[in-house]
């Protein structure tokens, strides 16, 4: 089977979503991949160590701004000309739209939140944990091209130590593809290391009780070597940046280690962190659905428990 | 200023949800509601219309029991409702209920069409980019705000990496973020003048569409099974009593997570 990869690429570096799909896609079948945007041919090459046997690029400035439309046009193009099976999307605000406009133009079907892809025969399988991760449900494609998009987080990239040959491509756009521009970005940029890269993640809720009580987080987290997350209601209160926002309208982690500090656990907040290995809640309310999916539940005052945790912990360090 | 509100009933919350093994699809017999995030985009189309005057529109794809969720709309301030029911679209996918809701949307050509972020039973997450593509519009997705002058929308859009400002002119598809405001409660006056507001219900027909253009036969994606998921271990819970913080570094020391 031939898979075609939608590379990101944010400050010349490739988008770890996008690398995890190609890796998979490397383990299950030809892997290729594409790059849009000015420097894409540049950073193309680095798909190369991802498993990518040829990677497409397309430099035109109709892609410069991260808008999906015009991806749309550049992929409709290669689609058809590369002769692929399936196209794999690693997920993120740009790449489902790209995914899901490019499906409506090409009326094939598209998969989503997929977890993992495997291959039944000849026959692509999608995994889709469904209604809050109770169920399990096995996904497919009655024909092709097949468009899946990737849970993020799901799948790691895969060094394999190989190169790409890179062939730059020429795309049309449609009239009304380019009619959205960007005006402005804005960066937010938070300190220390970001939560899908991170080991532990310490993550505080509205149960922290104001926002200087991050404080406590960031020094737990510091002792840990761990990046520090939020819940969408303290985001939204101003509390904490948006790019450390875990849930279905933030970023999905799966962290070695995960500890909870005053999060209740709405769904919302549990479908983007119940893929870590082991979850240590810590919660003042014995009735916080948290509870009910973590390893190490503690009911108690983060207030108390979480600066006397960050002292052992760093004795810990300086003793070993 | 004509806007259109794609909206969707979900089971209600306090609904246990179950995926029905015959027919693997989401069981809807239950107690529905308004998908909780399309009330974002129900409370930003009525400001605008507050603010600029017009109407507001409700589309929904749904079963027919769906016209209970949408008067909770309508009693926000929505002015009618047009439902599409038809036998023959359960099971749509997202290729499908785009075709569907493009359709309908072409028939009430509206200036701008708003979307909710995702529904709560996990369809339709990215549905907005697939019916912008069908009617051949600008969309901008995750709207954290939202602003329409001159003939133009202006959305500032949440993304992984910080906000991106998109302009686009009208008319436009926008998919509104949940932090974009906070949907108001219907008043009573809201409540009891919903009942007296047009609602539609179209078939599949009406708009034009063939019996295989949606449904199971309209859809090129399939639900082969459904299993259970990964489970966890058993949850250990104990009550701070002065000595959490040592248990809780034992537990991870233990597991090697350190």
């Amino acid at each position: 089977m031939k898979f075609l990869v939608f590379l990101e690429h944010h400050g010349g570096e490739l988008e770890k979503g996008g690398l995890g799909a190609l890796g998979k896609a490397a383990s299950l079948g030809e892997a290729e991949g594409v790059v849009l945007g000015p420097g894409a041919a540049e950073v193309a090459a680095q798909a190369g160590v991802f498993g990518a046997a040829k990677v497409y690029a397309c430099e035109d400035d109709a892609l410069a701004a991260p808008l999906p439309q015009p991806r749309v046009d550049a992929l409709a193009t290669l689609v058809e000309k590369s002769g692929t099976d399936a196209v794999l999307f690693g997920a993120s605000v740009l790449s489902a739209d790209v995914a899901a406009g490019l499906s409506a133009r090409l009326d094939a079907g598209l998969n989503w939140d997929l977890t993992d892809l495997v291959l039944e025969g000849e026959q692509l399988v999608g995994k889709r944990p469904a209604l809050g991760d109770t169920v399990l449900v096995d996904v497919g494609w009655t024909g092709g091209p097949r468009f899946a998009l990737v849970r993020s987080g799901a799948l790691d990239p895969v060094e394999s130590g190989g190169s790409a040959e890179v062939e730059t491509f020429e795309a049309t756009y449609s009239d009304f593809s380019t009619l959205a521009t960007l005006l402005e970005q804005t960066q937010e940029e938070s300190s220390g290391p970001s939560i899908e890269d991170a080991d532990i993640i310490v993550a505080g809720g509205r149960g922290l009780g104001s926002p200087e009580a991050f404080s406590l987080l960031e020094e737990l987290a510091s002792a840990l070597g761990g990046a520090v997350a939020a819940t969408r209601a303290v985001v939204d209160a101003g509390w904490y940046p948006y790019a450390t926002q875990v849930g279905q309208t933030g970023k999905t982690v799966s962290p070695k280690l995960y500890i909870a500090c005053g999060i209740s656990g709405a769904i919302q907040h549990k479908v983007g962190m119940q893929g870590s290995g082991t979850i240590v809640a810590i919660n003042k309310d014995p009735n916080a659905p948290i509870f009910d999916f973590c390893d190490l539940g503690v009911v108690g005052d983060l207030h108390q428990i979480v600066p006397k945790l960050t002292e052992l912990a760093r004795s810990r360090r300086g003793g070993s | 200023m004509k806007i259109a509100v794609c909206v969707k009933q979900v089971p209600d919350a306090t609904v246990h949800k179950r995926i029905d093994p015959e027919t693997k699809r989401l069981d809807r017999s239950g107690e529905g509601a308004l998908n909780p995030t399309d009330l974002n985009a129900v409370e930003e189309a009525i400001r605008i219309k507050e603010a600029q005057g017009g109407e507001v529109v409700l589309v929904c794809l749904g079963p027919a029991k769906a016209v209970d969720s949408l008067r909770k709309a309508l009693a926000m301030g929505a002015d009618r409702a047009l439902l599409v029911s038809d036998d023959a679209a359960a099971g749509s996918d997202l290729l499908a209920t785009g075709k569907a809701l493009a359709k309908a949307l072409e028939r009430e050509a509206p200036d701008l069409v708003l979307f909710g972020q995702a529904s709560g039973d996990g369809d339709g997450a990215v549905l907005w980019a697939a019916v912008a593509e069908r009617l051949r519009r600008p969309v901008i997705s995750q709207a954290a705000e939202l602003s329409v002058a001159d003939g133009a929308v202006t959305g500032k859009r949440q993304t992984e990496h910080g906000y991106d400002t998109i302009s686009a002119p009208l008319p436009a598809v926008i998919a509104v973020s949940d932090a974009i405001n906070e949907p108001r409660y219907p008043s009573l006056k809201g409540i009891m003048g919903a009942k007296s507001k047009p609602q539609e219900t179209l078939s599949a027909g009406d708009l034009g569409l063939d019996a295989g253009d949606v449904g199971e036969t309209g859809s090129k994606t399939s639900v082969l099974e459904l299993g259970p998921p990964p489970s966890r271990g058993d949850t250990v819970k104990l009550e701070d009593d002065g000595s959490a913080p040592q248990k809780i570094l034992d537990y991870v020391v233990e597991r090697r997570l350190l």
